[in-house]
């Protein structure tokens, strides 16, 4: 007996304690996630100013006008449009990852230098590019007039982010220059270093060429990886695109820089439709949680590494 | 060679006749012939292997170029006189290294918004948040990762699954909630929502789950408190993971814009993405003295990314997610 009631007493010590750890993290993530996520479900099937008195219940409202506005699907297809960099971007990291994988002098500085406008990515960058892309005295469209000296041309550059055609591309372009030598790349350099060496000596007792081992043994190997980028920064192209084009672009020209989260924003913040913008939310939760989902199914949540 | 392969039977018996020192001469023309080709061989291997290199080394610097490029364009402007951003230069290079440099425009910069409050204030937020978050997520994932309680795998899994629902999605009631609270418009608004977070929680408990339990137990023996466990063990030993999530948090906070443009309205209490911004509507012209304070604002990141940079590559490999 005695021997029982010190046990429970050393596994309710334990259980103590570990509410004692658990306490300050809990509570603010009760205050600050768990919580709000329930509200903001509440909230998405009311009206509500933030001001006047309390919120209305509407029901299915919301969504239902979400589903018939036009500029949120405007909004959705720009969001997509701008994920063009996605691709773009992930054959780039594979090309750098694949050049740095070679045993060469140098490699660490090269992937230093590749790394800088990932982790300096932000407001300045943004700043950086809205000036580059100015069209009369920006560096990009002053190279394409010198260029077009050099070659007896008259080249003249696009008006980049205040025309409604080039906006994005201009976007897509920035997005490329930031991603491409940073997470992915390294994501991709771990999986070429785990490809096993004796597949590649089988296929060149096979005769197999440069190219062929490439998509013969490389590219098959490393697909968890690829897959995996894929989708996450699908999962993060849904929920981006708001720093960039505050500072480029105010979502312009014509709204065709404006992204769901901007758009988001600007009901939740500019125009106060709190109930809107949080089913604005819920929706993109929606995506969020069938990719994650997706995903889960076939990878089981993580790619792994040796 | 081919002669060779055309003697004739008949021949075969002069042939038999050949002397040694014949035959001796024949094999080490052979050798030396063999020995020539393999050199050759082994030459224009080399040669291969240099014009390989040397592209791969061209692709990469190309890359280099480009990557470093706008950074470079972004010193040069930041030092250059206010007209000549506007103005055409004849000559290509001029675009990129100034004529005269105004080292002034750093000064400028500084003097002319309050941008050493807003660095201030970033310093500021940015240390609290990154010391709450690293301070919280250590104490509960040692709680997730080694103590036994009654409920927790239940609520570890609801940790984990609230890591995959968007920002977006708690932003308006947090806000509601913080203007209830009278919170908009002050530091707490900043920094309270951004400590207490899923992530860092889930990469230090995976952190912990890898470290052995023999010390524990033998201090567990000693007498030592979960807490004198949790402090003179687990901590030390999970310095590359703090140093990870630490890095990351910082990196993070010193560059969050959105969240802080939501709650903040007072410039006095800005922080360097925001005042930037603000700068930016300020003096729309004034390129110069946007890209000095650019350049300031990046500085610090640079810093800690030459200093923390394994760090970066430790993170990735930990959690598998993107900081």
């Amino acid at each position: 007996m005695g021997a029982n009631r010190m046990k429970f007493s050393n596994a309710s010590r334990e259980s103590l304690a570990a509410y004692g750890f658990l306490l300050p993290n809990f509570s603010g993530f009760l205050i600050f996630t768990s919580l709000p996520i329930l509200a903001s479900l509440a909230l998405s099937f009311s009206v509500w100013d933030a001001l006047s008195a309390p919120p209305k219940f509407v029901g299915l409202d919301n969504y239902i006008a979400l589903f018939k506005d036009r500029y949120f699907w405007k909004y959705c297809w720009n969001t997509v449009y701008l994920m063009m960099s996605i691709p773009i971007g992930m054959a780039g990291s594979l090309l750098l990852a694949i050049l740095l994988n070679q045993k060469l002098r140098g490699i660490v500085f090269f992937r230093t230098v590749y790394f800088l406008p990932t982790i300096c990515s932000g407001v300045a960058i943004y700043m950086l590019w809205k000036l580059i892309y100015n069209p009369d005295f920006g560096v990009l469209n002053t190279m394409i007039v010198k260029l077009g000296e050099c070659l007896g041309l008259v080249l003249k550059g696009p008006y980049w982010l205040t025309d409604e055609l080039w906006a994005k591309p201009a976007l897509i372009i920035m997005g490329v220059w930031q991603s491409v030598g940073g997470y992915n790349m390294i994501l991709y350099l771990a999986a070429l270093q785990g490809v096993p060496r004796d597949l590649y000596d089988a296929a060149e007792v096979d005769g197999a060429n440069g190219w062929q081992k490439f998509w013969n043994v490389t590219w098959p190997q490393i697909s968890p990886t690829t897959f995996f980028i894929a989708i996450m920064s699908i999962i993060g192209g849904f929920q981006a695109g708001f720093d960039p084009a505050y500072i480029m672009t105010g979502g312009g020209p014509n709204g065709a820089t404006t992204t769901i989260i901007y758009y988001l924003y600007n009901n939740a913040f500019i125009w106060l439709h709190m109930g809107y913008a949080a089913a604005i939310a819920w929706v993109l939760f929606l995506i969020v949680f069938a990719l994650t989902l997706f995903q889960w199914r076939f990878f089981g949540g993580t790619v792994h590494y040796t | 060679m081919v002669e060779n392969n055309t003697h004739k039977p008949e021949q075969g018996a002069p042939a038999k006749k050949m002397d040694q020192a014949e035959i001796e001469i024949y094999r080490q023309a052979k050798t030396i012939e063999r020995v020539i080709t393999i050199q050759q061989l082994k030459r224009r291997q080399r040669l291969k292997d240099i014009v390989r290199k040397f592209g791969i080394y061209a692709l990469l610097a190309l890359g280099a170029v480009s990557m470093v490029g706008p950074f470079l364009w972004m010193v040069t402007t930041s030092l250059k006189e206010a007209g000549d951003v506007y103005s055409y230069q004849k000559e290509w290079w001029r675009e990129w290294i100034p004529t005269t440099f105004v080292w002034q425009n750093y000064v400028k910069a500084w003097q002319v918004v309050p941008f050493a409050r807003f660095y201030l204030n970033s310093i500021f937020v940015t240390l609290l948040i990154t010391l709450g978050q690293v301070t919280t997520s250590a104490l509960a994932a040692y709680a997730f990762a080694r103590l036994r309680f009654p409920g927790r795998d239940r609520l570890f899994f609801g940790y984990l699954a609230t890591m995959m629902v968007p920002g977006a999605v708690t932003m308006i009631p947090v806000f509601i909630l913080l203007e209830k609270f009278g919170w908009i418009d002050t530091y707490k608004a900043m920094i309270l929502p951004a400590v207490f977070t899923a992530y860092g929680t889930f990469m230090l408990r995976q952190f912990f789950l890898t470290l052995p339990r023999d010390l524990e137990d033998a201090a567990k023996i000693d007498g030592c408190s979960y807490f004198g466990i949790f402090w003179r063990i687990i901590l030390p030993l999970s310095k590359p993971a703090l140093a990870t999530l630490t890095t990351f948090t910082f990196m993070g906070s010193w560059m969050s814009f959105m969240w802080p443009l939501i709650v903040m309205n007072t410039h006095g209490k800005f922080t360097l993405p925001i005042g930037l911004a603000y700068f930016q509507n300020l003096h729309t012209t004034d390129w110069t003295l946007l890209m000095a304070g650019s350049v300031m604002m990046i500085l610090p990141i640079l810093i800690v990314f030459t200093f923390n940079q394994r760090f970066f590559v430790e993170g990735i490999k930990l959690t598998g997610i993107k900081g």
